[in-house]
């Protein structure tokens, strides 16, 4: 070529445009690294609700399930726990389990359960902080715990506290109440969770 | 030879690279114990690199097997309780070391410039090693190694609005599965150690030009003679190669002891309930992270106000030693020649750390969990007082007492519910640690003494 001046602006042209084609080629060749990490196909089918037959569950006592890999735990209290229930209320940060999210709107009561089955409380054993699975602690003001425990749930990961209902207590790192999942019951002793008259949980 | 040398150095700069790095890099002839632990990571890099490769040979990444692989290394594997010892303990090796290697920054002041960088991929480092660290204890699938993830994980989940996707796509199920064993597999003995090794090269490299700090903090390249050899430094070889495999020697020595007669040191290097398969329905009765991670944890503990206020206070925890450079103003590098509360901040500093790690592993009883927040603020307010201490002869100490001491009470006040009982009683009389470190390090300037600063010599002492 005669002239041998350089375009300047045709060059920074180009270099941009090459840059802008790169760079979306780039992000394109990322899209199904990224979307790898997502859940498998396999992984999302395994969900289907669980029966429990609760004519096994004694007084007092703590069945755990599982349902979609997660511990559901199911606790037929006695008459002195259900009663005990009301005194931890100023202790609480939502004694009126006034957060929508964690229960479905049947269980938005005092004791945390489906009218007339106010015995049997459904919660997800998983803590609403960092997801340990606290420790059921049904016992009356054991050492460790103080003398104003009634019985509840001690998360052992960092000392997140909840009272038989599922109900969080002030100054602890869980903000809120323990999941109650959707749950009905088939039959007088059978509860169904992942399953309401709303069909099945999402 | 040195036809062959010759050889190569036509073809590769060998020759160049090796005086650059070691024969002719000059590095200040007074350095003392706290320099032997840069060095010393190097070796724990090695140790972990050769024992992990080996490791993977024998282990496999699937939840049904992998507990039942680790147990077939420590008993069936000719050597492999010895390699996993050698790799677990390494773990542990590795975060001792490099706390004291950044110890030994903060008390010479080897973060401020020119070396911000040097500061900078060191933290990176760090941050690369505290995740390959995570990563590397999920492998075994014990309690501990299921627990531990869940809450790790979940940290992510406390992020506002995308969190919960952000934790379900890190761990590629809904819970703790196969999917995320086998992931941070992957990361763990293929990405991490690739991220690791090329910034540890980027940090040496960033250092040798540079050139490294002293106990003195005195830029020993600011006088040199007419070969223009700084007059304070000697050759890294053979003086300083000599002088840190005297290092190794004895950090082996010690090694060795734990591996052999202590690999699990009490449950602090491995823990107990580690020997029992994950169960996702049951969490341990008394859960702890290892020991090398619990000074954050107690942070993340002790921020209760929201979830995702307590995850970004352990991450604020570990951004403020990052922002060090910046925070410390101060040109005067080595504590040897500031001002005496400085020496004593730095300090408080570093048993508060220590108090804060154990913390981390003792169960939340109302006087420890206390505890665990006073730590906590003694330990950001550090970073604010390091600011003021910047400029001690324009410092405005009175000013900033009060300002400081009236944010503890103001959180006390907010925190205080008269209903709660021990923790309650705990709030009234802990607030003297954050007070009275603020007495310590604000007040006590006021008195002329501890306020003065000594003159830095030109050249490096002894």
């Amino acid at each position: 070529m005669e002239n041998s001046e350089v375009d300047k602006g045709r060059r920074r042209f180009l270099i941009g445009a090459t840059s802008v084609v790169g760079a979306a080629g780039a992000a394109a060749a990322a899209t199904p690294f990224l979307i790898s990490w997502n859940p498998s196909e396999r992984a999302k089918a395994a969900g289907a609700p669980v029966e429990v037959n609760l004519s096994k569950v004694q007084e007092g006592q703590l069945v755990r399930v599982i349902w979609r890999k997660k511990p559901i735990w199911i606790v037929n209290r006695t008459e002195e726990m259900l009663a005990n229930l009301p005194s931890n209320d100023n202790l609480l940060k939502d004694p009126e389990s006034g957060v929508a999210d964690q229960q479905p709107s049947y269980a938005q009561n005092p004791t945390r359960t489906r009218e007339g089955k106010e015995k049997y409380l459904v919660l997800i054993g998983i803590c609403t902080h960092l997801g340990c699975s606290p420790t059921f602690r049904p016992e009356l003001a054991p050492a460790d715990l103080g003398a104003e425990w009634k019985g509840g749930w001690y998360c052992p990961c960092h000392g997140s506290r909840f009272d038989l209902a599922g109900r969080v207590f002030k100054n602890v790192p869980a903000p809120t109440n323990l999941v109650v999942p959707v749950y009905s019951y088939k039959d007088e002793n059978t509860v169904v969770i992942g399953l309401d008259e709303n069909g099945e949980a999402v | 030879m040195q036809g062959f040398l010759n050889w190569i150095d036509a073809r590769f700069p060998l020759t160049k690279v090796w005086n650059e790095h070691l024969a002719e890099y000059y590095a200040p002839k007074n350095f003392n114990f706290w320099y032997y632990f840069g060095s010393l990571a190097l070796v724990v890099l090695v140790i972990q690199i050769i024992s992990g490769i080996f490791l993977t040979m024998h282990y496999k990444p699937d939840v049904s097997m992998a507990f039942a692989s680790v147990e077939y290394i420590m008993r069936d594997v000719p050597g492999g309780w010895f390699i996993r010892y050698m790799h677990s303990t390494g773990a542990s090796a590795f975060f001792i070391v490099v706390y004291l290697h950044m110890f030994r920054g903060l008390i010479y002041g080897s973060y401020k410039g020119p070396r911000e960088l040097v500061w900078l991929i060191g933290m990176a480092i760090y941050l690369a090693l505290m995740a390959e660290a995570f990563m590397g204890y999920l492998l075994p699938w014990g309690q501990m190694s299921f627990w531990g993830a869940q809450v790790i994980i979940n940290l992510f989940n406390t992020v506002p609005v995308i969190g919960a996707d952000l934790s379900t796509w890190i761990r590629g199920d809904f819970v703790i599965a196969d999917a995320t064993l086998n992931r941070l597999f992957a990361l763990h003995v293929a990405a991490l150690p690739l991220v690791l090794v090329m910034l540890v090269f980027v940090h040496i490299v960033a250092l040798h030009v540079v050139g490294s700090n002293n106990p003195d903090g005195v830029e020993i390249k600011k006088l040199k003679d007419e070969n223009g050899i700084p007059l304070d430094g000697i050759p890294f070889h053979p003086y300083y190669s000599v002088k840190d495999i005297v290092g190794v020697g004895v950090f082996l020595m010690v090694f060795f002891a734990i591996l052999f007669f202590a690999p699990e040191m009490g449950g602090y290097f491995l823990e107990h309930a580690n020997f029992e398969p994950a169960n996702p329905l049951k969490t341990p009765e008394h859960i702890a992270p290892v020991w090398y991670f619990t000074p954050f944890y107690t942070v993340l503990r002790a921020v209760t106000v929201s979830p995702f206020a307590g995850t970004l206070a352990m991450f604020g925890a570990i951004v403020a030693i990052l922002l060090l450079p910046w925070i410390d103003r101060n040109p005067i590098k080595s504590w040897r020649y500031r001002n005496k509360v400085h020496t004593i901040n730095v300090l408080i500093f570093a048993l508060v750390f220590i108090v804060l790690g154990y913390l981390g592993v003792k169960p939340v009883i109302p006087v420890l969990k206390e505890l665990g927040i006073r730590m906590t603020e003694i330990y950001f307010m550090f970073f604010m007082v390091l600011w003021i201490h910047s400029k001690p002869g324009k410092a405005k100490y009175m000013m900033w007492f009060l300002i400081l001491a009236g944010t503890v009470i103001a959180i006390d006040l907010f925190r205080y519910n008269p209903e709660a009982g021990d923790d309650a009683g705990q709030i009234v009389w802990q607030w003297i640690f954050p007070i009275g470190y603020l007495v310590l390090t604000l007040l006590l300037p006021m008195v002329k003494s501890f306020n003065a600063e000594k003159v830095v010599p030109k050249r490096v002492t002894s």
